[in-house]
């Protein structure tokens, strides 16, 4: 056996890093990044400037009634939606072509058109059934912005979550509902306590982005009259023509947005944990 | 009450005329503000796509603030803020001057600001969907990086990009709807001055709406031809 050898060869070196070097992107990239950290540090010092200011001592407050409006508005239209949205989704799988139609129509007209035209619609257009609605007794509601709005904001994300849901509902296995029949199940029993829990994990995704949607196209209140985040700062900027007002109002939206996405990770993070193998 | 067949037609007691400048407006916003999104949109999500730790950052900053600032906010701050530092600018050289910026421009910039960051994350999911041996194809076939990328893989990422653009799409034509706010004359506000002044508001919002959901129509057709002329290749299979 002479021809195994006797001694191990000894360790080579490891080879040598390659140096990254300065390839163009590299250039490029670390450029972008010196435009943004000096962007951002120009506005931290402009936001620490400020922050003493006449202008911030004037409205801080009115800043956080708009925020809670604005969270309102979403809070009150989300979940209303919500419920509006499943008679949507139930009234699209149905058998009856009538009733599928319609809930088809509805929701490619409120998917179809803009968020403003359809607030538009519904405060200024109530007004050309007034006489109607005063007989009624409906005019006290559609003569309310903010009961406008909610009512728009309302119908336009029952649209888009019906959609989530029937996208969620459609994903669950079929073989869930067999099996939810072969335990003897009723149709009703099965959708609540099999289908939808496994649907809304599905629909976490998609029903986080609506929420986020929903906080960005909120903005569009203050176009009909309701002091939401924007509209005060509308109202400040009309008053003082100090720019930091639209500086302020998309720093607190970015705040706004960020956090609430961060949040929503989190839930979505502990809903699932019995899916993610560790 | 005044006919309403009289309100909408064309002519001096009609809206029909101004309505439909309104539309075009809104049409010509939108298709305008599309070709700058795409190609920022490209540029960034081939940011985002690099293996540049730099590069990616950089590019995830900027979709992080357009997608988190609401449209209506984007538009006002590019509209006022932009007018405001040029303003600025123009008084260094000529005290006293004032610069007005267009409506209609303004709206495009911001328009196309939102549109890139939302369509960058669709050219990533497309980036993500081809396979590294694509590359590797084309290198081994002697194309240089650029060839590769315009030859072998545009051509996919287009195919798989389009539903998510043509969605995104949609949506830029209804944002468009934001640009009354600035006092640029599209559809929506024609409607909102012709529904003030004949005070019949629900008919030329619905109107306004009805339109909308006319384009998004066209739109849907238009892209299903799109769709289906980028799988001419797939089709005998």
């Amino acid at each position: 056996m002479s021809w195994i050898s006797r001694e191990t060869i000894p360790a080579r070196p490891a080879p040598p890093v390659p140096s990254r070097g300065w390839s163009g992107t590299r250039v490029a990239g670390h450029l972008l990044m010196a435009l943004w950290i000096v962007a951002g540090a120009s506005l931290l010092y402009y936001l620490a400037e400020n922050v003493m200011s006449d202008f911030v001592r004037n409205y801080w407050e009115k800043y956080l009634d708009g925020i809670v409006v604005t969270l309102q508005l979403v809070g009150l239209s989300m979940v209303a939606g919500a419920a509006l949205s499943l008679l949507v989704a139930l009234a699209r799988a149905s058998r009856n072509p009538f009733v599928s139609g319609i809930a088809y129509a509805y929701v490619y007209f409120f998917r179809g058109t803009p968020l403003l035209a359809q607030t538009f619609l519904i405060y200024y257009g109530a007004g050309s059934f007034r006489p109607f609605l005063s007989d009624v007794g409906l005019w006290w509601f559609f003569r309310d912005a903010w009961y406008c709005a909610v009512f728009a904001f309302t119908l336009n994300t029952a649209a888009y979550q019906a959609e989530i849901l029937r996208g969620a509902v459609r994903n669950v296995d079929k073989g869930q509902w067999e099996a939810a029949a072969a335990l003897g199940l009723r149709k009703g029993i099965t959708f609540w306590k099999v289908i939808l829990p496994q649907a809304l994990i599905v629909a976490l995704r998609p029903y986080g982005n609506e929420l986020i949607l929903m906080i960005k196209g909120s903005a569009i209140v203050s176009l009909v009259t309701i002091f939401d985040l924007m509209g005060e700062t509308r109202r400040a900027y009309s008053r003082t023509f100090d720019f930091q007002a639209y500086i302020w109002a998309a720093v607190l939206y970015l705040i706004v947005v960020e956090t609430l996405r961060r949040i929503w990770d989190e839930i979505e993070l502990r809903l699932t944990r019995h899916l993610r193998r560790s | 009450m005044t006919d309403i067949l009289t309100l909408i037609s064309f002519g001096p007691d009609g809206w029909g005329d101004e309505i439909a400048r309104g539309v075009l407006v809104t049409v010509a916003l939108a298709l305008s503000s599309l070709p700058f999104g795409l190609v920022l949109g490209f540029l960034v999500a081939l940011a985002k796509n690099s293996g540049e730790p730099s590069l990616r950052s950089a590019a995830n900053i900027y979709t992080t603030i357009f997608r988190g600032l609401p449209e209506l906010l984007t538009l006002f701050l590019v509209y006022y803020g932009v007018q405001m530092l040029l303003n600025e600018v123009a008084r260094l050289f000529v005290p006293g001057a004032t610069v007005n910026v267009n409506s209609f421009v303004a709206g495009m910039v911001a328009l196309s600001l939102v549109f890139s960051s939302y369509a960058s994350e669709a050219f990533l999911s497309a980036f993500r969907g081809i396979k590294q041996g694509q590359y590797e194809g084309g290198y081994a076939l002697g194309l240089s990086r650029p060839q590769t990328m315009r030859l072998v893989i545009l051509p996919q990422l287009i195919r798989l990009a389009l539903p998510a653009l043509g969605n995104l799409w949609l949506i830029l034509l209804k944002e468009t709807a934001l640009v009354s706010a600035i006092g640029l004359d599209d559809l929506l506000r024609w409607a909102g001055i012709a529904a003030r002044v004949t005070k019949e508001p629900f008919l030329f919002f619905g109107g306004a709406c009805l339109i909308y959901l006319m384009l998004a129509m066209i739109s849907s057709i238009g892209l299903s031809r799109i769709e289906t002329w980028t799988r001419r290749g797939e089709a005998s299979r």
